[in-house]
């Protein structure tokens, strides 16, 4: 288990995958980005759902992603909403756009990263948070 | 719809601080200004014939039981949350215009004793908070970057706004300011103390570029508004608030907004209003430069600023000149906004005290009235859709 620096206590990172998403959670796993894309037109769809909102077909293909993308916006959490992450603050809340996916965004901790040189259109990259067996969640780096 | 109906009573309860409403229950509370509004109307719960609500709506079987509405015609609620607050008033309009039902009354009541709003998608809080959100396949996507209040979301869209066209922390402190400068006039205002430039910079930030004072309160309480049809407006007690138009919706790729922050980049930073703007004035037959008054929806100050660009009161990106040029002050701007202290400084009644101070400008009755108020827009929360605004003039 690894977990980079800033991000959520364990405690707090729970996932309740559906048919949908749970193809996305099972790479994780195994630390591979994958995003799923309509089999008829190409298009792909974030977060996973039933269906393609360009042309409405349903079925996907699990396209690997190298996780390498753009900060589109970002957030720093200075304040606990709830107590179980007070320890944890100050956190980067970022907005990661992936290049060649037609504008697919993660929202994602940006972690091992300064609070001063996070800016908007800086290069990130994919870092693996491994919160518990069988959990993992993807994060970035700013580089 | 157009000019069909007119909003002919509100009502309301006291605005108290999160959790200081009990021992009172949500539902006691939505009855207090609903009997309000109808007395503030000239009628009586004889009267009332339907519920149009938004968000969180209750059961109106209960209620309509407790207060022995003879006989209830139409009950709906629009779905999502606060964007449908000014909607929800569209909505009893085109129950009576439709013939459904003839005086409907449009209620939020609001308690956080057992949970906030402020923490409202954390995958976990009080036990038995209604407000936090459990793990759930969407959440998933989300919660895990730690964002897990509303706020903490909103700031997400500021930043990139910042980015985009300049927008500064300076223009959320007007828009905190001036907000407070309009409740510092008012008795029901929650926050009635000075806030300065410097307190604004000196406050603690909660999610940069946020700090305390871009964040509305936290409140309990209930504002009623009731609207029937224009004839019979005409023999009530006040001058009837005509319903010039209406909408709610918005793009179905703006959706979830702040929970899922997919939304195409064209709009990423802006209200989530634009189509719901477009058919307001379409159907009005009017456009931004009508409006005396407006009283937009401000959870948090930058949300302001992006519906006076979708409003069309100046272009995309310009909204933080517009309000630092002075344009939304009370009395002097050219167009006054929130006039009533708002979510930010009155007290949050998710939107509803927006629609109440809409009927009272345009009544003449305000406590920072507009000399001469003819149009008043109201508007509901920049949220998932749909969002929604309403648009109010005199009768004269
Ligand atoms: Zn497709």
């Amino acid at each position: 288990m690894s977990a980079p620096r800033g991000v959520l206590p364990p405690d707090v990172v729970w996932l309740a995958p559906n048919v949908f998403t749970e193809p996305f959670w099972l790479a994780t796993a195994e630390h591979r980005l994958t995003l799923p894309r309509c089999t008829s037109c190409g298009t792909y769809r974030f977060p996973p759902s039933a269906f393609c909102f360009h042309c409405r077909a349903q079925a996907v293909e699990w396209v690997e992603h190298d996780g390498t993308g753009t900060l589109y916006s970002f957030t720093i959490i200075r304040h606990a909403v709830i107590p179980d992450v007070a320890d944890a603050l100050p956190l980067i809340a970022g907005v990661v756009e992936l290049p060649g996916t037609g504008g697919v965004r993660l929202v994602a901790s940006i972690v091992d990263t300064d609070l001063d040189a996070v800016a908007i259109g800086k290069p990130a990259e994919l870092v693996w948070y491994d919160v518990r067996e069988g959990t993992t969640i993807p994060c970035f780096r700013l580089v | 719809m157009k000019d069909r109906t007119a909003v002919v009573g509100v009502g309301a309860t006291p605005y108290y601080r999160r959790g200081r409403s009990v021992p009172q229950t949500a539902m006691e509370l939505a009855g207090k200004a609903t009997i309000a509004a109808l007395e503030d109307a000239g009628l009586t719960v004889d009267d009332l014939d339907g519920f149009a609500l938004y968000s969180m709506g209750f059961d109106t079987s209960l209620f309509a039981q407790w207060l022995g509405v003879p006989d209830v015609k139409f009950t709906a609620q629009l779905t999502g949350g606060g964007g449908g607050a000014a909607g929800s008033v569209g909505l009893a309009s085109a129950a009576i215009v439709a013939g459904m039902a003839d005086c409907v009354v449009s209620v939020m009541t609001l308690q956080q004793a057992a949970s906030r709003f402020g923490a409202s998608f954390a995958p976990r809080g009080t036990p038995g908070a209604t407000y936090s959100a459990p793990p759930s396949p969407e959440g998933n996507f989300i919660q895990p970057s730690g964002l897990m209040g509303p706020g903490q979301m909103f700031a997400v869209l500021a930043q990139r706004q910042m980015h985009l066209y300049g927008t500064t922390r300076e223009h959320f402190a007007e828009v905190a300011i001036s907000t407070r400068e309009n409740a510092r006039r008012r008795e029901t205002a929650l926050m009635r103390d000075e806030l300065t430039l410097d307190r604004y910079f000196d406050a603690r930030m909660i999610s940069d570029p946020l700090c305390l004072y871009d964040f509305c309160l936290e409140c309990d309480g209930a504002v009623a508004v009731v609207t029937t049809s224009i004839e019979r407006a005409r023999d009530l007690r006040h001058p009837p608030a005509v319903v010039m138009a209406s909408a709610h919706g918005g793009a179905g790729r703006w959706g979830q907004a702040i929970t899922w922050m997919g939304m195409p980049d064209e709009y990423f930073a802006s209200s989530g209003h634009r189509d719901v703007a477009k058919r307001l004035w379409e159907m009005a037959g009017v456009g931004p430069d009508a409006v005396d008054v407006a009283l937009l929806y401000d959870h948090f100050t930058p949300m302001v600023i992006m519906q006076l660009e979708d409003y069309g009161f100046c272009g995309i990106g310009e909204g933080g000149a517009f309000v630092a040029d002075g344009n939304i002050r009370w009395p002097n701007g050219s167009l006054p906004v929130n006039t009533h202290g708002g979510n930010l400084s009155e007290a949050y009644i998710i939107g509803m005290t927006h629609v109440k101070e809409a009927v009272e400008q345009i009544r003449g009755t305000a406590v920072n009235q507009v000399e001469g108020a003819t149009v008043a827009l109201a508007t509901g929360g920049p949220a998932s859709i749909p969002t929604s605004s309403l648009l109010l003039r005199s009768d004269r």
